[in-house]
């Protein structure tokens, strides 16, 4: 599945729920059943500190795809991190680098990607950018 | 009498409006109040009416708007029973009055070795400053020790004490736990060690009625937003005996007496702290604001949300898991607390899906939270236009979202 066909999927699955404690309820499942983040990744450089929560982010390139690993210790947050890893890991530095995210938006969860959120979303998204972009210059 | 909370509410547009689809429930009063519409319409009036700026027209406008200002100032030093308006400083806000403070009095009084003693449960407004000071002119900063129930551990203050002690800059009541201080020991007991005390008021001024005179501190801060006044306007109180000899702050228009480049002469008190325009529009809402609390009554007030805060405190008991931070013997209308092992976040983002208005995180109270080795709490702050009902419903959501988050 392409990440575009991805974003769908999961915007298709939020459309079943109209009631905003439904789709948190949604994510709070998602978060809990994130595969568990690999402590071993668990480095002040893998650590993205929001104001509010903290996001963990490990990355790795493998045959030409970049696998992501995610954490958060807001399970709401986790949830979010649960649906980003879903839609880009996995892909291409290029995939990744030319994707524009819009299912977060038409989820209705927007305020949770807002720069004033300081959840350590924002802060993840472009971290994903940065590792495709990083990943991309290394394959030459 | 006892107040009319309806009438209240009424008087507070905002209030009645729908959040997510749910009628809003503001319980973040700590980190601003609501504005009621004589606020509302007073600052409105200047822009409509008088506006003109203030102290050096000789025009009609300029007299009137000039007027208007200084008689929030009497208001003022009448709200909080100051010797003379002299002693009134007008700031941006609690954060100016305390950044004012650190510079003037710093520059004026403090030396290398010297000392200034705050307390660990302070607001980042009354650590930061104080901490560009100590980095300027070699100051030791000394933090009283807060106990687990959320009080500060005058034992230790008392030890911190000492010759080299030149300033105690402390909240009068706590923006994280609601504890109100017990300011008037601190004060006899720094006064007795001649080092004057400032208090924090942020938290304080409209919860409690404040004389500066009974209390006999040096130095008074408090927000307007805080007091239901509009944003951007606040006051640093000072005994008339400190604000003489301290420093200038900023330079600029008004502060001054006769400027030339051989040497500039600095105007008299308390214009000699208010460089440039002053927010007098602000201003001249905050002083409507102080009319609607004195037509309301501080004692009626503080009475109404004592009882709010202690029927809050005690029909939150029942929510499974919850946890207070700062569990004090005084209190005031703001209630810390933790879901469970649920993360603050959390718990604020689902409460705001149902219409409530909550604060969540370290509440620029960063060391308090590593006192206590939290990552933030949940806060409640409630005011006078806040109801049992209202208080109902939180206890209802809680047990929703706490078993939506277990």
């Amino acid at each position: 599945m392409t990440i575009k066909e991805k974003q769908q999927e999961v915007i298709e699955e939020f459309a079943a729920f109209d009631d905003w404690m439904d789709k948190y309820s949604l994510l709070i499942e998602l978060g809990n059943e994130l595969d568990s983040f690999d402590e071993a990744n668990r480095l002040p450089q893998n650590l993205i500190d929001g104001c509010q929560s903290k996001v963990w982010l490990h990355a790795e390139l493998k045959n030409g795809l970049i696998e992501f690993q995610g954490d958060s210790d807001a399970i709401i947050v986790k949830g979010i991190v649960a649906l980003l890893l879903r839609v880009l890991s996995g892909h291409s530095p290029d995939e990744i680098l030319e994707t524009e995210l819009f299912f977060i938006d038409e989820i209705g969860l927007k305020e949770h990607l807002s720069p004033t959120r300081s959840n350590g979303l924002v802060a993840m998204v472009k971290q994903i950018k940065a590792y495709a972009l990083a990943f991309k210059v290394k394959m030459g | 009498m006892a107040l009319d909370i309806q009438k209240i509410r009424d008087d507070f547009p905002i209030l009645s409006q729908e959040v997510n689809g749910k009628p809003l429930v503001y319980l973040d009063n700590a980190a601003t109040t609501q504005k009621p519409l004589a606020v509302i319409d007073a600052e409105a009036g200047v822009y409509k009416t008088i506006n003109s700026n203030i102290h050096r027209g000789v025009h009609h406008l300029s007299n009137v708007c000039t007027e208007a200002f200084e008689d929030v100032r009497r208001k003022v030093a009448g709200f909080i029973n100051a010797d003379s308006t002299d002693e009134v400083i007008f700031t941006r806000g609690t954060t100016e009055s305390i950044n004012l403070l650190s510079f003037s009095f710093g520059e004026t009084f403090l030396k290398e070795g010297d000392e200034v003693i705050l307390t660990g449960m302070e607001h980042h407004s009354n650590i930061v400053p104080w901490q560009l000071l100590a980095q300027r002119r070699g100051v030791e900063i000394k933090v009283v020790p807060v106990t687990d129930s959320g009080e500060l551990d005058m034992q230790g203050f008392s030890e911190l004490l000492n010759e080299k002690t030149r300033l105690v800059a402390v909240a009068h009541i706590s923006n994280v736990m609601g504890t109100i201080n017990p300011v008037e020991e601190i004060i006899a007991l720094a006064h007795a060690a001649d080092v004057p005390v400032m208090l924090d008021g942020a938290q304080a001024i409209h919860h409690l009625a404040v004389d500066v005179q009974k209390l006999d501190c040096d130095f008074y801060v408090f927000s307007g937003h805080k007091m239901y006044a509009p944003t951007g306007v606040g006051v640093l109180y000072g005994k008339r005996k400190w604000l003489e000899m301290m420093k200038p702050y900023q330079g600029g228009g008004e502060m001054i007496d006769k400027v030339s480049f051989s040497g500039t002469t600095f105007n008299d008190l308390p214009y000699k702290f208010e460089a440039g325009t002053p927010n007098y529009a602000g201003v001249i809402g905050f002083g409507a604001a102080i009319d609607y609390l004195q037509e309301k009554g501080m004692e009626e007030i503080w009475a109404y949300e004592h009882e709010l805060f202690k029927y809050a405190m005690e029909k939150m008991q029942i929510v499974p898991g919850i946890r207070f931070v700062g569990q004090a013997a005084r209190q005031s209308g703001v209630i810390s607390f933790l879901l469970g092992n649920s993360h603050p976040f959390d718990v604020g983002t689902l409460l705001d899906k149902l219409g409530f208005a909550l604060r969540t995180g370290h509440h620029c109270a960063q060391p308090l939270m590593d006192r206590f080795q939290i990552p933030g709490t949940v806060r409640a702050s409630f005011v006078f236009y806040n109801t049992k009902e209202e208080v109902d419903r939180l206890v209802e959501a809680l047990l929703r979202v706490g078993a939506m988050l277990s």
